[in-house]
């Protein structure tokens, strides 16, 4: 897969025990150095896919529970293969409940939400890292510190606010606070920002360039993959999100994915092959952006973890 | 926490030009600090306000004085239930994600092939979360045709009731959360990369084995992105919810009463939104407090290469 190429964290050959010089040779099968070197391999490999295998074995049961009739379901010792495959299961677990509706309602919401996100946080990011002005590092600590701050502490009078506004059972109190921007977007991108040479901003502005044309000709253009990282940050989150939606949510016809899976969960208490058949679709467009996006994925875990 | 240096910036040929940066500059995070002040800064002190008041979203706030505070310390067993559920919670499956995901981070640190699917299946668990993810969970406990008491039956042990046994239904949550161990293995694996061979050969030189070189090089030369990572795990594990609102319920017998899913009844299902805020309160101090011992602390283990990044 495609190496971490940010910041010098590029993988250069790091082997731990290359260059060393061999001790005092001893008798035996354990005398050779490589010899010794093999079984420490093998001994590495073996627990790597053993651990591979426990970390894929969820997923591997949830898209073969999803296949089952329901008396293979409850088979014991449960079986891995289903006999017979019943694609039906995915049909019915998408139509018992307006799975359709559910899909629209989230990507209305995740759609207009990132795009508002990266709009807001970039033109901060951009300010934080580029300009000059008395507060902005003040400033730029209360975003660090919102990072770390618990949500709950704000959920309660957002709710009132929102009730007084009369946006319950809207989509307004999901999409409207995120398009200011969010702090972890912000501190990314900031954090991309920092790395491309301040000549450019000068030989730009050499050229007539104004403050808002550097960071739409300059900064923009060289920072698309932070953007893609913080794009794909915003969709993995605000896809999944579960307690906001089930907060200022009510008919199921506003639902999102994460709250009909709940609705579908309690019509459908037993029905596991359904429910594996509901979890495996609502999990499937997370996945596939990993997969597409994985090199911006791993890129974001490590700027915000390496270096905060 | 480390504030990352600012960019040297450039002296402005003219004044103009930097009066113009000035509020160019505070236009463009305007954005942000506006939605700073309406949805984090105002609504915290409204629920300051909020949590010395009674309030059933009918009617006006009623003013109580520390009634809240007082009956939550001294009248409600269940908040400190809740308390103990979410500590135990926070401080077992912490640690027990940072010492996995070392473990794994250093075997891929070795030489090996295929360290990028490696790497990929590892992570792929963390991608995924929210409901979808409980539900596939409660599936894997369930107790009579669950895989887990499948996998248990073949070496002869019978699995325990999981989800609806008081006694194994947090150990079920915690092993759980050590699915997704991958996120902060990504994270040492970038650290681990970023240590100089230099040390270890070095080391190996003066005769330092596998363990030795483990303790004095490896885990000081990350232990700030160790640091970091167990900063911000215990507080989003401080903060768990889905899961226990899905699988459990809080139950059986109040065994996964996770504080926050208790603050959400109150609020919402008893709507008694006052008493909730000051829960809210209460739960955000404890963070703090946790956050700031763990920082004290830091200065014993951690440490920092140079002296810029403190």
């Amino acid at each position: 897969m495609t190496p971490i190429s940010l910041s010098g964290l590029a993988r250069s050959g790091t082997g731990q025990s290359k260059i060393t010089p061999d001790p005092a040779p001893r008798a035996g099968f354990w005398a050779s150095r490589r010899r010794q070197q093999a079984v420490r391999f093998l001994f590495v490999y073996a627990l790597l896919i053993a651990g591979a295998i426990a970390v894929s074995i969820p997923f591997v049961w949830m898209v073969s529970t999803s296949l089952k009739n329901l008396g293979q379901v409850f088979l014991f010792p449960p079986q891995w293969i289903p006999q017979p495959f019943v694609w039906r299961n995915y049909y019915d677990a998408l139509t018992v409940v307006p799975y359709g509706r559910f899909f629209l309602n989230t990507i209305i919401i995740t759609g207009i939400s990132i795009a508002g996100i990266m709009l807001s946080s970039s033109l901060a990011a951009y300010s934080f890292s580029r300009l000059r002005w008395r507060g902005r590092d003040v400033v730029f600590i209360i975003v660090l510190a919102t990072m770390m701050l618990p949500t709950q502490v704000t959920l309660i009078p957002q709710f009132i606010i929102f009730r007084n506004l009369k946006w319950i059972d809207t989509f307004l109190p999901l999409i409207v606070p995120t398009l200011f921007g969010t702090a972890y977007q912000v501190f990314l991108l900031r954090q991309f920002f920092m790395t491309i040479p301040l000549e450019m901003d000068e030989a730009a502005r050499m050229d007539g360039c104004s403050i808002l044309g550097i960071y739409w000709r300059i900064i923009l253009p060289l920072s698309k993959p932070a953007l893609m990282t913080g794009a794909l940050f915003a969709f993995r989150f605000r896809w999944d999100q579960f307690l906001e939606p089930l907060i200022f949510l009510n008919t199921p016809r506003n639902f999102t994915i994460a709250l009909g899976l709940r609705l579908f969960q309690d019509q459908n208490l037993t029905n596991w092959n359904l429910l594996m058949a509901a979890s495996c679709v609502s999990m499937l467009p997370v996945l596939l952006t990993f997969f597409f996006g994985q090199k911006y994925f791993i890129q974001g875990v490590v700027i915000s973890g390496v270096k905060g | 926490m480390t504030i990352p240096a600012l960019a040297p910036t450039v002296r402005a040929p003219r004044l103009t030009y930097r009066a113009r940066e000035e509020i160019a500059g505070w236009l463009l995070a305007g954005p942000w600090i506006l939605g700073f002040l309406l949805f984090t800064a105002g609504p915290m002190i409204a629920s300051i306000w909020l949590s010395f008041t009674s309030w059933d979203l009918l009617g006006a706030p009623k003013m109580v004085g520390l009634a809240n505070y007082i009956r939550l310390f001294t009248d409600d067993p269940s908040v400190w239930r809740s308390l103990r559920v979410t500590t135990v919670y926070a401080f077992t499956s912490v640690p027990l994600a940072v010492g996995l995901g070392l473990l794994v981070a250093m075997l891929l640190n070795e030489n090996i092939r295929l360290q990028g699917l490696f790497r990929t299946v590892y992570y792929l668990p963390s991608v995924v979360s929210g409901v979808a993810v409980a539900l596939l969970w409660r599936w894997l406990f369930s107790p009579d045709f669950g895989l887990i008491n499948a996998f248990l039956a073949v070496f002869g042990i019978r699995g325990p009731a999981w989800l609806s046994d008081s006694n194994w239904a947090l150990p079920a949550l915690i092993i759980m959360s050590v699915w997704g161990v991958g996120s902060g293995m990504v994270i040492y694996l970038a650290g681990l990369q970023g240590v100089p061979t230099a040390l270890y050969e070095a080391a190996e030189l003066d005769g330092a084995n596998g363990v030795q070189r483990f303790w004095n090089i490896t885990v000081p030369m990350i232990s700030p992105v160790i640091f970091f990572q167990a900063i911000m795990g215990i507080i989003g594990a401080l903060q768990t919810f889905t899961q226990a609102f899905i699988m459990t319920d809080g139950g059986p017998k109040e065994a996964t009463l996770f504080y926050l899913l208790y603050l959400y009844r109150n609020g919402w299902v008893y709507l008694k939104m006052g008493y909730a805020s000051a829960l809210a309160w209460v739960l955000f101090i404890y963070i703090m407090i946790l956050t700031l011992l763990i920082l004290r602390s830091s200065a014993a283990w951690v440490y920092y290469e140079g002296s810029t990044r403190r």
